[in-house]
Parts: structure tokens; C-alpha cells; sequence
């Protein structure tokens, strides 16, 4: 095994405990205030036992969490190429931004004249969104890209129900983002599959031959799950407006299209972003992102409540709005996350043109130099990602989770595998604009290198990983055998 | 631009072994009539000239010392907490799909499920949902989901926002809710449950700040054959109170921002949801769960994901994807930090400075809505001209209460107060100094 000169090795790792096998009693990490008040007895039957928490000194706290730390990879650690999660650097300043106190010490219920520069955050956020997507309303309330989607699908169904009949089925392409089916089936629509073209696409013909009255309209992901452009996005749109239905843009993927694309002129009637994909604000180990949508003209009456408006120098929270879908969020989403997503949209401006250039060119320079090694099921001309299998590699018996596996020695985080659905054994690459031409050979070079072990030495591959202070871990037992919460040791 | 590392050569050299002269050949699957006319009309700030621009914005905002809780709570965020949560492995770390790579996130978040599910008193916790009120409204369709009932009894006094919640993810599937009323005593009143009722839903402490009688609510619920789903939005109160799993709750959801987060404008927050052990197949969300590796090594992985939307597709028991598993993280660190005895001791001066500051607004000529037992949070009635005096409060930096006119017609002239560890005797006599 070569790994040498890769930037994964091993070094000194520490084992930790869980956090009540720490536990001492009489230890206690909180500083506590001096009692400066009668203290005030609750009716007793009120009252419980002291809660079941361990009791740790700060040191205890600090080292725990320090050492769990050293167990992650994060894109400051290193090349992080998951196909449609856009794990790109995540910019410091954005930090230091939210960590402002006229931000983090707001109460969302403060009169309005106190939250001021809030509102107008917000509202500024709405535009520059509008100004990158070419739309006519936003909302910033969804907390997530799933949220957004469901924000968007509420608008369809909500419209509907105004025109005055409801509608039962959604188009859905299987190179739609996971979550979309999901979304659509909470507002009850039935999901319709669509063929896809042999370049991976949805077709106007295809299209034509499902589109019905009976229809909602359809979830359309662009640049699909394959990474591929749906370039005849317009014309479908066009025949599903003819027969009174709505699209429904996903744009988990816009870090693909922008300063390209107007996504009015697609003929997307509402769309969602992920301020945790494409506007650069940390993913956090599962959330919390943010899903703001934006919408057609005809849509903005549908938008979440409350919403902010500027009149005059004053912005204000408007409620007032009948055929609104209503509320998503106990307050206003994701605040501290849009702060971020502001402070990206101001860093970069009208370079954001040249972030998607380079995320283009990243992935395709990916794709170009690995398409002799590893099979590519889709060759079409792609954007932002690229999508793989173990085509090859499967005849030594060895499978993409297992070169997922032997690239995390390496030094590199694996890329989405066994997403989407339509490619079997998919391995999914999106390297983002962040990264350097040395990160991406550095990467190419480790998949070459395993694909050669795989002809030498495919039980390495299989066995891998081998530098890590776990390796696989049983997910059948795990599921079989639940233990969802620890016991006292 | 700084984010971006490649140079001019590294982009001669891509194109190269692309095969394109120029980027934009990468975009000709993109139809003209889909193209945008003009540049993106932003202009790029230094480093400088945007925290100039963002600490403008943040001063434009006047937090203040706001007595106010109802849903986000002002509490001390202990110093180790935001540092430690800071670190980049656990920031810019995504959703942990590769044990081997996310162990520190993976044991953190069984830690939170832990430490979250014995403070409830319940079996399960999963990893987060976005906030309290998407919690609620997941509850209430799990319930629906385990009793196959299409409506759900709904206090009137739990949060107003978060029944709107509620209600948006009911719409479409056409499920009712139907209203509880209150007792003079400020709790809820159980007489009125029926049978046709997946689950009976209760905040305690209620939006009214009055500790619910939780035992009464789960007889109630259980005798119609319903499910009890307690909702909290101040965690906190847990530190104090006998938990609801003890009582008989079955789903226990809520806000955890309490705990290590900042209230930012009040969001990003933390979801809690928790349930009994007989319903976790159906539990939105991603759980952890504990394994051993290929060597016998104690090791977290994710599971039961076939509950999830990226393999079950429509039929998800959720859509829920990403969630708010950083603030489930800072949630975990204030619990560990606060401990068995800290949290309670923390709690207990909530309780004591909530005391305080009534019986301090009682002698300026307010008089308390309810007489019901209370935490950190109570409604008052408020001597006549206090409309006018709200205003120049807030001038001096203090938001004095929640009026609640806005949101209960019928509490019109009524306000809602909270004060917690952050609120000193010092800070409460400068307080009602200034209502006096």
C-alpha cells in the first residue's frame, strides 16, 4: 500500500469516554450565581429529582469535546467532495459577522424599533437572492432545504385550492433530490415518475405524454441529480403552465448556474436555495442550514408569514396576507444562519459568476481525468458534479463502498455513494470551486492509485479503512439490536 | 478572490486537460432563453468594508434587557461552549454518512439523545428536528400516524406560533385540530376531550408561563384511547420539574435554544423530540445508535434510516433531512456543563428571580392573570397607562414584557413577563424602578 504521499496518515489518537462514564459527583462545570434572592420553594408535588446528567469539572468538558473533535473531517480538514451537498470553505469573516451582539443578544419578539437592523439584514438578503435567481419574492423562513421544498410544495397546493380544484399527482424525475418525494407526499400528491432521455434529461415528449389536469405540476432538480442541465427546463415549463400546473425548482444545485441562468426565464415558478450548499455557511455535523424560497410574481401571495417590508427607512413584519400558506418557523427561521449567507453574498458579488465557473470546472476537470479509470454511466457534458460507479472495480469484488472506504486513509473524505438512485453503485463528486488544482490531483491521484490496488490487492481495498480509530462499524447490529441511549457504566 | 485557490496557469492546465478554450463552453447545455442579460448587481466588499457594513447592522438593533421569554429565553452561555463548538471539525463537518470519518459528531449526538431523553424522562431522543415548533408539528403527525385519528386536541395555551406551525403542515392533508379552553387557574382544561383525537397536546410550562398538571392530561388523553404530546419551549424548567415522561407522556417535544445557544432573533434553535420506545419506528428524524466496529470497538453509527426520505421516498415518515445538529451539539455541551446538580441549582434562581420580579411588579399595581403555579414566566394585568409607559421603557434599554393583546384578543391590557439567572436583583430593582 502506497500512502505515503497522501495527506492522510496515522498519528496519536485518544480514546474517550462517553460522558457519564466521566461523571464524578460533587464536579460541576457551570458557574453558578450567588443567590441575591429569597429563594422560593415550588409546591413540592411540582418539583422532581435532580436531573439525570452527569456532573463533569470544566476541564472534563473542554478535553471531552476537544478529543470527539479530533474524530471528525471537516472541509478545514480537507478535500470534502460530496456529491450534492456542496461542502465548500466556509469563510471565517461569516463567523465573526454573526457573532455580532446587536445579533446574537436579540429577542424575536423585541419591539420593531429595536429590531431595526434585523429586519433590514433580512429584507437585504431577500434582494440579493432575487438579484442571483432572477425571481420576484423570497421568503427566508424555511429552516432547511427539505423545509424550503415543502414551503414550495404548500404554495402549489395552496394555489391550486385557490383556483378552486385540487390536483392529486406531482411529476417527479428519479434524478430529483431525495427529499423531494417526501415533501410532495406531505401535501398528499402521488408522485409520477418520468423517463428520462438516454442523456439522462426529462423531454418535452415525456412530459407531454404525463402533464394532465389532474397534475400539480412537476419537482424538477437543475442541474439534475446527474449533474447534468435540464436544457429544455423553458419548454417543459411551458407545457405544464398550459395545462394550469406549477414548477417546482430544486436549488440545492444553483452553485452551478450562477451569473448563467435566470431562473424566471426557466420558467421555475418557486425554487428554494440552501444557504448551506450554495451560500457557503457551515453544514455543522447535520444542520442547521437555511431554505429560503423565491417565487414567481404569481406565487408571492402564497409566501410564509410574516414577511418583511421596507417602507420608507422603516422595515416592518407584515402578517396580514389571506392566501398565505401561514407560518414554518417558531419566529423567523434561521437567523444567525442568514446573517452568514449575507456576508457571502456581499463578499463575493458579482463574482459569484466565478465561483460557478470554477465548481464547473473543478468537477469537469475531475471527470476528464478519472473517465479511463472508473466507469462513467452518463458521459453527457455535466456542471458541478460528476457521477462514477464500480463499474470496473466490481469485478475484482470490490464495491464503491469499499474504495470509499480506502480513500478515507488517504486523507479524503468520500464522495455521496450509492446516490442517486438511477446509477447503480454511484459515486457522486462535487469538489465545489474551493478547491485548488493540487487538492484535486491529490484526490485523482488517490482514486487512480485505489483503482490499481483493486487489480493488486483488492482485499486492502476490501479491509480499508485502516488508519482510522474505528472501521466499519456493524449497521445491521446497530438496527437490529437498538441502543439508542447510553447506560450509566 | 480568496476563497477561490487556483491560479491562472492551474486554470490553463484544467481547460486543458478538459478540452475547452474557454469556461463557458462548460455552460452550452444552457439555452439561451434560460440565460441571464446582465452580471450579478452586487458589489464585492473587502473583509473591511463588510464587517463595517455588518456591525452598522448590528448596532441598528437594541436588545436591550428584555423581559420577555415566551419561546426564547435569555440565559448565560457558559464561555467553554461557544470555543469548543466552534471547532471546525465539528462546524464544517456534514451529516455524519461515514462512521469512520464522524465518530466526534456520531458520539455527541448520542450523547444529546441521551442526556435529552432521561431530562424528559423518556426512552427515545433522536438527533434534533429544526426547532420546537417543527417538532410539534412532526409530533402531531406521528401521533396521527400511530392512532390513525385525523384530528388532535390542542391546548389553547400552547405557543400561538407554534399552532400556526401546526396548522401550515395540517392544510394539505386535511387533518383538524380542535381546541382545549382554559381553567381559572391558568392550566388547561381536559373535561372537553373526545374520542376522535389522535393526541391531547400541552405546553407546560403553557405560553402563560403556568406549569401544567401533566398527570391530569395524560389520564385525560388515555381514557379517549389518544396519545399525550407534551410541549415545552423553555428547557430550562426541566431542571426543576418532575419530567413528563414520569407523568405519562408519550411524545415529549420542544425548544432546546435554552441550552448554550444565544437568542439570536430566535432562530437557529434546537428541535427536541422524544418518544416511548413502542413508537421509534416511526419517528421522524435521524437517530444514533451504538454498535460495534469490525474489531470489537464501541462505535455510533446512524440508524434505522429506513424511516428516511433519501431510501423510503414518499413513504418518509418525514422529509426532514438536514436538522439542527450543531445546536443539538451546544445543547449537549450545556448539559454536560451544567450537570446534575448545576442545572438544577440554575433553575431553581430562575424560579426565584421570576418571584421576585412579580412580587415587584404586584407593588407597582400589576395583578397576575392566573394564581396556577409558574417557572421563569407569568402574566399580569397591567395598571392602567402601561401601553404608554411600555414605550419609554424601552427607551432606557428595557423591553418590559410581552404584550399579549397581540396574541389572545382576550388578555388585551395584559402582558407577559420572564426573568432568569441572567436577571439579578440589581437588574430587576433597576427594572421596576423604572415601571414604578
Amino acid at each position: 500500500m502506497s500512502e505515503n504521499k497522501y495527506p492522510g496518515t496515522s498519528g496519536l489518537a485518544f480514546k474517550e469516554a462517553l460522558l457519564w462514564e466521566r461523571s464524578r459527583a460533587g464536579r460541576l462545570a457551570i458557574s453558578v450565581p450567588e443567590q441575591d434572592v429569597p429563594k422560593s420553594d415550588l409546591d413540592p408535588n411540582l418539583v422532581g429529582d435532580a436531573p439525570d446528567l452527569p456532573e463533569l469539572s470544566e476541564v472534563d468538558v473542554v478535553r471531552h469535546y476537544t478529543r470527539l473533535s479530533t474524530w471528525n473531517y471537516g472541509v478545514d480538514t480537507g478535500t470534502y467532495p460530496l456529491g450534492s451537498c456542496t461542502m465548500k470553505y466556509n469563510p471565517k469573516v461569516n463567523e465573526q459577522a454573526a457573532a455580532l451582539p446587536g445579533f446574537t443578544e436579540l429577542h424575536p419578539l423585541a419591539p420593531e424599533s429595536s429590531i431595526q437592523g434585523a429586519l433590514k439584514l433580512m429584507y437585504e438578503l431577500e434582494r440579493d437572492l432575487l438579484e442571483i435567481t432572477g425571481m420576484h419574492a423570497a421568503s427566508l423562513q424555511p429552516s432547511a432545504g427539505a423545509q424550503g421544498e415543502l414551503t414550495g410544495i404548500l404554495m402549489i397546493h395552496a394555489y391550486h385550492a385557490h383556483k378552486g380544484k385540487q390536483r392529486h399527482k406531482i411529476i417527479m424525475p428519479s434524478t430529483a433530490h431525495g427529499t423531494n418525494p417526501a415533501s410532495a407526499a406531505l401535501c398528499g400528491y402521488k408522485p409520477v415518475p418520468v423517463e428520462l432521455s438516454k442523456d439522462g434529461i426529462v423531454t418535452p415528449d415525456a412530459i407531454r405524454a404525463i402533464m394532465d389536469d389532474d397534475t400539480a405540476g412537476i419537482m424538477i432538480t437543475n442541474p439534475n441529480t446527474l449533474g447534468i442541465f435540464e436544457s429544455h427546463i423553458a419548454e417543459i415549463a411551458q407545457i405544464i403552465h398550459e395545462q394550469g400546473g406549477l414548477v417546482y425548482g430544486d436549488g440545492a444545485n444553483m452553485n452551478a448556474l450562477m451569473g448563467y441562468v435566470d431562473i424566471e426565464k426557466t420558467g421555475i415558478d418557486v425554487m428554494h436555495l440552501n444557504m448551506h450548499k450554495t451560500f457557503s455557511t457551515p453544514h455543522g455535523g447535520g444542520g442547521p442550514g437555511a431554505g429560503p424560497v423565491v417565487a414567481r410574481d404569481i406565487l408571492e401571495p402564497f409566501l410564509p408569514i410574516p414577511r418583511v417590508k421596507k417602507d420608507g427607512d422603516r422595515y416592518t413584519l407584515v402578517s396580514d396576507a389571506p392566501l398565505s400558506i401561514g407560518r414554518l418557523h417558531a419566529f423567523y427561521g434561521n437567523f444567525a444562519i442568514l446573517v452568514r449567507a449575507l456576508a457571502y453574498t456581499r463578499t463575493l458579488g458579482k463574482g459569484l459568476k466565478d465561483v460557478t465557473e470554477q465548481a464547473v470546472l473543478n468537477a469537469n476537470y475531475i471527470k476528464a481525468s478519472l473517465k479511463d479509470v472508473y466507469n462513467l454511466p452518463f458521459p453527457q457534458p455535466s456542471m458541478h458534479e460528476c457521477i462514477f460507479n464500480d463499474g470496473i472495480q466490481h469485478r475484482s469484488g470490490v464495491t464503491t463502498m469499499d474504495i470509499a472506504k480506502r480513500l478515507i486513509d488517504l486523507g479524503y473524505h468520500p464522495p455521496t455513494v450509492y446516490f442517486p438512485l438511477v446509477v447503480d453503485g454511484a459515486i457522486m463528486i462535487e469538489p465545489t470551486e474551493t478547491e485548488s488544482k493540487d487538492d484535486l490531483d491529490g484526490f485523482i491521484d488517490a482514486m487512480k492509485t485505489i483503482a490499481e490496488e483493486v487489480k493488486a490487492n483488492p482485499e486492502g481495498v476490501k479491509n480499508s479503512p485502516h488508519n482510522t480509530t474505528i472501521s466499519r462499524p456493524d449497521e445491521v447490529q446497530a438496527a437490529r439490536k437498538l441502543i439508542l441511549k447510553g447506560q450509566k457504566a | 478572490m480568496r476563497y477561490l485557490s487556483n491560479t491562472q496557469e492551474d486554470l490553463r492546465e484544467m481547460k486543458e486537460a478538459v478540452g475547452i478554450k474557454d469556461v463557458c463552453e462548460l455552460f452550452a447545455s444552457i439555452p439561451q432563453n434560460a440565460r441571464r442579460a446582465k452580471e450579478i448587481a452586487i458589489e464585492p466588499r473587502t473583509e473591511w468594508e463588510l464587517m463595517r457594513e455588518f456591525s452598522k447592522l448590528s448596532d441598528a438593533n437594541k436588545p436591550g434587557v428584555a423581559f420577555i421569554g415566551a419561546g426564547s429565553y435569555s440565559h448565560h452561555v457558559p464561555a467553554h461552549i461557544p470555543y469548543l463548538y466552534s471547532r471546525s471539525e465539528f462546524q464544517t463537518s456534514y451529516t455524519p454518512y461515514q462512521p469512520e470519518v464522524s465518530q466526534g459528531t456520531l458520539q455527541a449526538i448520542f450523547e444529546f439523545q441521551t442526556m435529552t431523553a432521561n431530562l424528559l424522562g423518556m426512552d427515545v431522543a433522536n438527533a434534533s428536528m429544526y426547532d420546537g415548533a417543527s417538532a410539534l408539528a412532526e409530533s402531531a403527525l406521528m401521533a396521527i400516524r400511530v392512532k390513525k385519528k385525523p384530528k388532535v386536541a390542542l391546548s389553547r395555551l400552547n405557543h400561538p406560533h407554534y399552532v400556526q406551525v401546526v396548522d401550515t403542515y395540517f392544510k394539505p392533508s386535511g387533518f383538524e385540530t380542535v381546541e382545549l379552553g382554559v381553567l381559572p387557574d391558568g392550566r388547561t382544561d381536559y373535561s372537553k376531550v373526545t374520542d376522535d383525537v389522535s393526541a391531547v397536546i400541552v405546553q407546560s410550562p403553557n405560553f402563560l408561563g403556568v406549569i401544567e398538571d401533566i398527570g391530569a392530561a395524560a389520564k385525560a388523553a388515555h381514557d379517549k384511547g389518544a396519545l399525550l404530546v407534551v410541549s415545552f419551549t423553555e428547557a430550562m424548567a426541566w431542571g426543576l420539574l418532575k419530567n413528563p415522561g414520569s407523568q405519562g407522556a408519550d411524545i415529549v417535544c420542544g425548544e432546546g435554544k435554552s441550552f448554550g445557544l444565544s437568542q439570536n432573533m430566535g432562530g437557529p434553535g434546537v428541535g427536541i423530540f422524544t418518544c416511548k420506545m413502542d413508537f421509534v419506528r416511526t419517528t421522524p428524524g435521524r437517530l444514533v445508535g451504538q454498535t460495534t466496529d469490525k474489531n470489537g470497538n464501541r462505535s455510533f453509527v446512524l440508524t434505522l434510516a429506513a424511516r428516511e426520505q433519501h431510501i423510503r421516498r414518499e413513504k418518509a415518515v418525514s422529509n426532514i433531512c438536514t436538522n439542527s445538529g450543531h445546536c443539538a451539539l451546544a445543547a449537549a455541551m450545556y448539559m454536560a456543563t451544567a450537570g446534575k446538580t448545576g442545572l438544577r441549582r440554575v433553575a431553581q434562581l430562575n424560579h426565584d428571580h421570576a418571584v421576585y420580579l412579580k412580587a415587584g411588579l404586584e407593588k407597582a399595581g400589576f395583578r397576575p392573570l392566573f394564581n396556577g403555579p409558574f417557572f421563569n414566566e407569568f402574566a399580569m394585568t397591567a395598571p392602567a397607562g402601561f401601553d404608554y409607559k411600555h414605550e419609554k421603557i424601552a427607551q432606557k434599554g428595557f423591553i418590559a414584557g410581552l404584550d399579549l393583546g397581540r396574541y389572545l384578543p382576550d388578555h388585551k391590557g395584559a402582558f407577559l413577563f420572564c426573568a432568569t439567572e441572567v436577571h439579578t436583583k440589581d437588574v430587576i430593582d433597576a427594572f421596576l424602578k423604572e415601571v414604578a
